[in-house]
């Protein structure tokens, strides 16, 4: 078997440091294959962001610091390369594709200039070329008109637009990995899901990796190969996305998948909602995190904090109670 | 929370239903100013021509993508918008017309739940004086010691501790903050609640508990409701009958059972091919017939039917004649293919 693209090892990020410090990523492991589609699931303040962020090296230092682990991108490890080489890494082989298209386009540029940047910076091609590159690469995240656009300032697009422009900007390098935090949780459904399909078709083109970060457990039905799902800064279960629908084993996965309203059920079925609030990661409960929440918790779940355990191969989980091996 | 209980609510209003709200023809136009001497230049039509009722003890819910004028009905159904055109009734009174002062009797007896549970609430205020508010302003429960009691037992209602009360709303999470305006907007006991998107800001699993409080607030209080959201399983919770709006239009009006068994209009099928079902078996089997372009703008909507450019059925007629809301079956489309 060849080696993944990306494995994450015992990742961990820290914000301040002493009494007042939190976890946002505690002891986080997973590999992303070549080619393949991996989402991270969470709910706000569960880590997913900040997982990301992680492996560009994005977390704000300080106060934010990766305090342990290993990020393996291609045989190199991540967080012990200095800045200046991880920045020919950034928008090179790994792209990201943030949440706000708005707050990531720089508003006083134009946007063949943004998106003609990264090729000029990272592949050394004249501006000529890479205006002419990022023309092809309007058209071909469907922009019409993409040669008289070029001259355009974001604020002349459409919250769907400005997407496909930052697609088109993490396409630019032809990365191996592309990072994509929420990308469409701000927009419209009808272009949300335009959007997604762009994406996995150009990825599909492209032979990328893709780690998609959501929040919506259907998107990641239709669009994962496999799913991390994240609470209190942990991943709790990790699985093909088909083996974790049809066998949620996670007592928090479950709860998800019980609480939101779908589609598919017949009409009138009553959610049933996780009770209590999502974890304060600055005061984590002692044992598992989920523990308070928990409807199936016993007296180890209060006192040993559950690791990622096999129930087969591919299917991990952290929870004293589920089968496993 | 008997599943059974929400089962055999009925889905169709029955004839005898009172009507409690009725809209005819509503339009809601933003002038545009431009030119050298801020001269009008134009209009965005926000909402152009909606019509819709509400019945005693039912749910509304009113479902589009961001500019489809969805809030804006919402707001001008409690007249905090310039009318352009149209007609609100409401319990029988026209307030179409109504004054401030002529008004404030009237917002006793239909209230607001907004989206934003941050913004929606005054940082300085305990939620004691924010859920007491109302009915100082409507001159109820005058009595302090009484106003205190009625608004523990508000809190009790949606579900948080009557101890709470004298606590500041940065002491609470998202879906509290969210109880804590529900509880507002019941204090004075109204007869309508507008619900502008109040379940959006929220996190999947708190989303669940909130939308379970309105369910068990409608069985228990019978209120009626407008419950204004761009998603469509969330709204098929809470909701007896659904319209769908596009650009200012509303496109399709139907119970719930017949929207998500037999959507009609295109427009409302692309809708819920777009949202995507979270399991990846029947995700796998699913048409993903995605709609191609993006809503235009409000100032300039397309000739005849809105959805035209981007509808896969779209025939000659579509662009030059604007499609009526008729009834068809049990529900009322607005589609020259019907």
């Amino acid at each position: 078997m060849t080696k993944p693209l990306l494995q994450v090892r015992n990742l961990t990020t820290r914000f301040g440091h002493g009494l007042g410090s939190v976890t946002a990523v505690n002891n986080v492991s997973f590999d992303v294959n070549a080619g393949e589609t991996v989402a991270i699931v969470g709910e706000s303040g569960s880590g997913k962001s900040i997982t990301a962020l992680s492996i560009l090296r994005l977390v704000p230092e300080p106060p934010g610091k990766i305090v342990g682990g290993e990020i393996l991108f291609d045989g190199l490890d991540l967080t012990k390369l200095p800045e200046e080489e991880m920045r020919a890494i950034r928008g090179n082989r790994i792209a990201m594709i943030f949440q706000e298209p708005m707050t990531s386009l720089n508003p006083s540029l134009t946007i063949g200039l943004q998106i003609a940047e990264p090729i000029n910076l990272h592949m050394k091609m004249p501006w000529q070329k890479a205006y002419d590159k990022a023309k092809q690469l309007l058209d071909r995240v469907r922009m019409p008109d993409a040669k008289s656009r070029l001259s355009s300032h974001p604020h002349q697009f459409s919250g769907g637009m400005r997407q496909r422009i930052m697609i088109a900007m993490a396409l630019a390098c032809q990365p191996k990995l592309i990072i994509a935090d929420e990308p469409t949780t701000a927009l419209d459904v009808t272009v949300q899901a335009q959007i997604l399909e762009l994406l996995k078709e150009l990825t599909r083109e492209t032979g990328s990796s893709l780690i998609l970060i959501t929040h919506d457990l259907g998107v990641v039905a239709r669009y994962a190969d496999r799913v991390c799902v994240m609470y209190g800064g942990k991943i709790i279960e990790t699985a093909s996305a088909h083996d974790l629908y049809a066998r949620p084993l996670h007592p928090y996965t479950r709860g998800l998948m019980a609480s939101i309203p779908r589609l598919d059920q017949p009409p009138g079925v009553r959610l049933v909602p996780i009770k209590g609030q999502p974890p304060n990661l600055a005061q984590l409960p002692p044992g598992c995190s989920f523990n308070p929440r928990c409807g199936e918790v016993i007296d180890r779940c209060r006192r040993d904090v559950p690791e990622l355990m096999h129930a087969d191969e591919k299917h991990l989980h952290a929870c004293w109670t589920s089968p496993h091996v | 929370m008997s599943d059974a209980m929400t089962q055999e609510r009925p889905a169709e209003p029955k004839a005898t239903a009172n009507v409690i709200l009725d809209v005819e023809d509503l339009k809601i136009h933003f002038p545009v100013y431009g030119g050298l001497i801020q001269k009008q230049v134009g209009a965005v039509k926000a909402v152009d021509g909606v019509s819709f009722q509400v019945f005693e003890g039912e749910t509304l819910g009113l479902v589009g993508e961001s500019g489809c004028g969805k809030s804006t009905t919402g707001l001008a159904v409690l007249r905090m918008l310039p009318v352009t055109a149209g007609r609100i009734v409401f319990e029988g009174v026209n307030i179409t017309h109504h004054d401030q002062k002529q008004m404030r009797p009237i917002r006793r007896r239909m209230q607001m739940v907004y989206q934003d549970p941050f913004g929606s609430l005054d940082p300085r205020m305990t939620v004691g004086e924010i859920v007491g508010e109302p009915l100082v302003i409507h001159k109820l429960h005058g009595e302090k010691k009484e106003r205190r009691e009625r608004v523990m037992s508000l809190l009790e209602m949606v579900g948080l501790r009557h101890d709470m009360i004298d606590r500041y709303p940065h002491q609470f999470s998202g879906g509290q903050r969210q109880r804590i305006s529900i509880a507002r907007a019941l204090a004075v006991e109204p007869r309508l609640l507008i619900c502008d998107e109040p379940v959006s800001a929220l996190d999947v699993s708190i989303q669940a508990q909130v939308v379970n409080l309105f369910q068990e607030l409608q069985e228990r209080l019978g209120i009626s409701s407008i419950f204004v959201a761009h998603d469509l399983a969330v709204v098929r919770h809470v909701s007896q009958r659904i319209a769908v709006m596009y650009l200012g239009t509303i496109v399709e009006i139907s119970s719930r059972d017949e929207l998500y068994a037999n959507p009609k209009h295109p427009y409302t099928q692309a809708l819920m091919a777009a949202i995507p079902v979270a399991n990846p078996v029947i995700e796998a089997a699913r048409a993903h017939q995605i709609i191609t372009g993006e809503v235009p703008s409000a100032q300039r909507p397309p000739p005849g039917c809105r959805f035209h450019p981007r509808c896969v059925h779209a025939m000659p007629i579509c662009s030059e004649q604007t499609p009526e809301l008729k009834n068809h079956g049990s529900s009322k489309v607005a589609c020259h293919l019907f």
